[in-house]
């Protein structure tokens, strides 16, 4: 499918979506689709990610909350440029 | 309502209390650890049976040794089993346990170890097993409705393309067939933390909300708080779930709570290994979030079939119960073959509607109820483990 999308977010609030393509390259113009509706929009990686891992869809500083399924999934822990990659290098856990 | 599910049916085993399996073993279960040669010695002796060796069993005392006679029980009891030979050291859990499973009207022949050695019990119990093997093998699969089935569901080695692929396929399934009537069973109590708000709105009534939020608050508080060394950061998330890209436990239970899809409601929480006893719907376990364990509580507790989202690959199996694999990363359908069942990777390329992936798990779960052997059943995939809850006396 040439028009299959490189990252997939799942709601309309969240702040981070998930790479679902082998060998995203930093550069690469991402189509970017939200599950919930279907809309589109495109957004420039950062970096090199892997897939299932998550990008950043805004600049995120560090104490900011997490959003994926609308919800929260941690917190920030260190500033996080849109298009760079999340991880547990600047996301953590909040309960544990 | 009748739906396009509602006309399913599928070839199974009816047993004598009338749940329905779909396969059809002869088990040579042991009472304890030191009962395992014996009853690997007799399903050598005599093919077509499956000795179910494990690591427990002695010494043990209170709620843990109520699991562990649940666990036997149950595992002896589920409609999966035609038979059961039953060995221990001694006679008298030996007895509890076999009287346990013939409460479901099965054939179950029980020996014990001590005065005789390991010799005389198993010629002995060779006999009743050929026996055993000769009566089931000539029993004949029937027709049988789709609520006559009960299906569990725990994922494994998740990772990000689990809560958008695989997981919401099993949600999708659940949402089409619990109103059919089929049972299903949901659990991984560590695994819920993060979404334990959404969790506990999932109960079909405020009072099974309550009591399902208790029950996942004393473990946080009995269990992980109790036992924790650090922060938890290489169990849960796990270093699969981590390489897969899931950063955080509640992104992770997030992902796990798609299985229950959007309508379904449970209806009742069960103890690990316990048997539904609310009639049909969806439960919810107590259980862990490892799979072998998760699986071997699930069947236990009377579940015959084994829908399992994974996203990195888990391999695991189970020896009475077919366990399904789906996964929705494409990189896993390419790397790891061999171990999946449903590849809904379309879903991630937008190519596959999670309604069409729902569809195809069910015609998956329905030709797997008729006979079709699974991957993990293909590879020997047959983990039985036990859940200890504390060490013995």
């Amino acid at each position: 499918m040439s028009n299959a999308p490189h990252l997939l977010v799942h709601e309309k609030a969240d702040n981070v979506g998930v790479v679902v393509v082998e060998g995203l390259s930093a550069g690469t113009d991402m189509l970017c689709c939200i599950t919930h509706d279907n809309s589109t929009f495109t957004l420039t990686a950062g970096a090199d990610v892997p897939i299932g891992h998550k990008i950043a869809l805004t600049d995120l500083k560090a104490g900011d909350t997490a959003i994926k399924y609308g919800e929260d999934i941690g917190k920030i822990t260190a500033d996080v440029p849109k298009g760079a990659h999340v991880h547990i290098h600047n996301c953590k856990t909040k309960r544990w | 309502m009748a739906s396009k599910y509602s006309n399913i049916t599928f070839q199974g085993f009816r047993r004598e209390n009338g749940r329905v399996g779909v396969r059809n073993h002869v088990v040579i279960l042991p009472v304890d650890d030191i009962s395992n040669a014996a009853c690997e010695a007799v399903a050598n002796n005599v093919k077509g049976t499956l000795a179910l060796p494990h690591a427990y069993g002695r010494l043990q005392f209170g709620a843990d040794l109520d699991l562990h006679f649940r666990t036997m029980i149950g595992t002896g009891s589920n409609p999966n089993v035609a038979a059961v030979v039953v060995i221990g050291i001694e006679p008298g859990w030996t007895k509890k346990i076999a009287d346990g499973i013939r409460a479901t009207g099965k054939p179950v022949a029980e020996f014990s170890i001590e005065q005789k050695g390991d010799f005389e019990t198993i010629r002995a119990a060779s006999w009743a097993a050929k026996e055993y093997v000769h009566w089931a093998t000539e029993l004949q699969r029937e027709e049988c409705a789709i609520s006559d089935l009960w299906v569990s569901t725990k994922c494994g080695e998740s990772d990000t393309t689990t809560g958008l692929g695989s997981c919401p396929t099993v949600g999708n399934m659940y949402d089409k067939l619990i109103p059919e009537g089929i049972y299903g069973v949901f659990g991984e109590t560590s695994e819920i933390t993060g979404a334990e708000h959404i969790c506990k709105t999932r109960a079909i009534n405020d009072e099974v909300g309550e009591r399902w939020y208790a029950m996942w608050k004393a473990y946080q508080d009995d269990v992980i708080f109790a036992h924790q060394t650090d922060d938890l950061s290489d169990s849960q998330p796990t270093k699969g779930n981590i390489e897969g890209g899931l950063t955080t436990i509640e992104e992770k239970a997030l992902g796990n709570l798609e299985k229950i899809g959007r309508a379904c409601k449970f209806i009742d929480i069960l103890e690990p290994a316990e048997a539904p006893a609310k009639g049909n719907g969806l439960y919810y376990m107590d259980s862990s979030s490892a799979a072998a364990e998760c699986v071997t509580l699930m069947a236990a507790g009377g579940y015959v079939i084994h829908t399992f989202p994974t996203g990195q690959g888990n391999v695991v199996g189970n020896p009475i119960v077919p366990v399904i694999k789906i996964t929705a990363n494409p990189r896993t359908v390419r790397t790891m073959a061999e171990h999946v069942d449903l590849d809904v990777s379309g879903i991630l390329r937008r190519d596959m509607t999670i309604d069409e992936a729902g569809d195809a798990l069910i015609d998956m779960i329905r030709r797997t109820a008729n006979g079709r052997n699974t991957a993990a059943e293909a590879l020997g995939h047959r983990e039985f483990s036990m859940t200890k809850l504390y060490r013995s006396a």
